[in-house]
């Protein structure tokens, strides 16, 4: 069974391990296809129409099963491979060891932004930026410039407390938990890290920094830990909502599976803690 | 300038600064109003060096001149179209009527302007490719 660990407790073998899968899924050029699926997403969702990565009900789901298909990945390459998990409310430093070289790397030079430490710099030779919107093939950071600090748990347990899942119109202006978790509207917790780390993060081909899935992977937890607390409260809509996903319509890419499928995520994987 | 007031500070006080020096003086200090419609003609037009790169916006006929998206196309600028350099920047209009890019995608601004300011900023001189990029 896969467990997903806090990113701050890996073993030195498990981070070499979580690597070097990352880096071979780049190598035979399965990791670019996730990155441009994302982007297909992130500029096909709209609010005033059909949506369904981003910036509607579907957005928690969508990135579950957009994560367990790169944790897969991952586990063809190495079976002992899980996502672990980003808690930005408390490692919320640059200096945290997140950022090491025996691990992500760190923050950008402040000429140009690029990664020039840790297994993704671009002088390592190992993660050329395939899929992009500018002409720069190296992997950018500028952590803590775009906006200062991160989420504080304080600001994570505000939105947790929001008893219902969401609500009409369902997009970047509705009220209810996962249009604060994803952060249009609110203390924005999901957004602000994306424009946090900078770089490739805060752009439409995010998925190109590795740090994309291990925010996403907790994201997913907080999700997890809503469910945890609103045992009462479902997704929603269950039904009838035009250009959004209900309960139990499939999603796109995969068209085999609804949010009804991925409310569990028990079935898959489970956290080191509750 | 009401336009740099309104903008969210996001950059230090000298981009600000940078900002208004680089502006040429020719742009409308009024900008769009915020709906929640998305109709085309939203935003004013606009064409300004910033940052001494063109940044253009217009109006634009929408409708699919581009195959971008997985739902096999549709201009999802509110019918506004970005240009920088002359490369089009996909731009998106979100419900309260702030516009983020795709180079700026998690980090609405209120007018398409500010978005493709922003680019700019995010570009570091670097080139814009067309889209969608692959």
């Amino acid at each position: 069974m896969t467990v997903r660990k806090n990113q701050a407790s890996l073993t030195a073998d498990e981070k070499r391990r979580f690597v070097a899968a990352v880096l071979e899924l780049k190598r035979n050029g399965r990791y670019d296809a996730f990155v441009t699926t994302h982007n297909a997403f992130i500029v096909g969702d709209t609010d005033n129409g059909e949506r369904t990565g981003h910036r509607s009900p579907s957005f928690l789901p969508w990135h579950r099963r957009f994560l367990l298909e790169f944790e897969r990945a991952l586990q063809s390459v190495d079976a002992s491979v899980a996502l672990p998990y980003w808690d930005w409310s408390v490692d919320r430093s640059p200096r945290s060891s997140l950022w090491a070289p025996d691990f992500l790397g760190g923050t950008g030079r402040a000429r140009d932004g690029r990664v020039s430490d840790g297994p993704f710099a671009a002088a390592g030779g190992n993660w050329p930026i395939g899929v992009r919107v500018d002409g720069r093939t190296f992997l950018r950071r500028a952590l803590g410039a775009g906006v200062r600090e991160l989420p504080t748990r304080a600001e994570v347990d505000s939105v947790l407390a929001m008893p219902t899942y969401d609500m009409a119109p369902w997009n970047s202006g509705s009220d209810g938990f996962r249009n604060h978790l994803e952060g249009w509207r609110g203390v924005n917790l999901h957004n602000r890290v994306h424009v946090w780390v900078g770089g490739q993060m805060a752009t439409g081909v995010s998925p190109n920094d590795p740090v994309f899935w291990l925010h996403h992977a907790y994201i997913d937890k907080l999700w997890a830990e809503w469910q945890r607390r609103h045992p009462e409260a479902g997704y929603l809509p269950a039904a009838g909502a035009p250009d959004v996903v209900d309960l139990h319509e499939t999603m796109k890419p995969w068209n085999d599976t609804a949010p009804a499928d991925l409310l569990d995520h028990t079935p898959h994987y489970t956290f080191d803690t509750a | 300038m009401p336009e740099l007031s309104r903008r969210r500070a996001l950059t230090t006080a000298a981009a600000l600064a940078a900002t208004a020096a680089a502006t040429t003086g020719a742009a409308s200090a009024h900008s769009s109003t915020a709906t929640a419609s998305g109709s085309a003609g939203s935003a004013d037009a606009f064409d300004e060096v910033y940052k001494g790169r063109r940044i253009q916006g217009r109006p634009s006929s929408g409708g699919g001149h581009h195959g971008g998206g997985h739902q096999g196309g549709g201009h999802h600028g509110g019918g506004f179209a970005v240009y920088v350099d002359g490369v089009e920047l996909h731009v998106m209009r979100n419900a309260d009527g702030s516009w983020i890019s795709v180079i700026s995608h998690y980090d609405p601004v209120p007018t398409p302007r500010a978005a493709a300011r922003a680019a700019v900023d995010e570009l570091q001189g670097a080139r814009l490719l067309p889209f969608p990029t692959n």
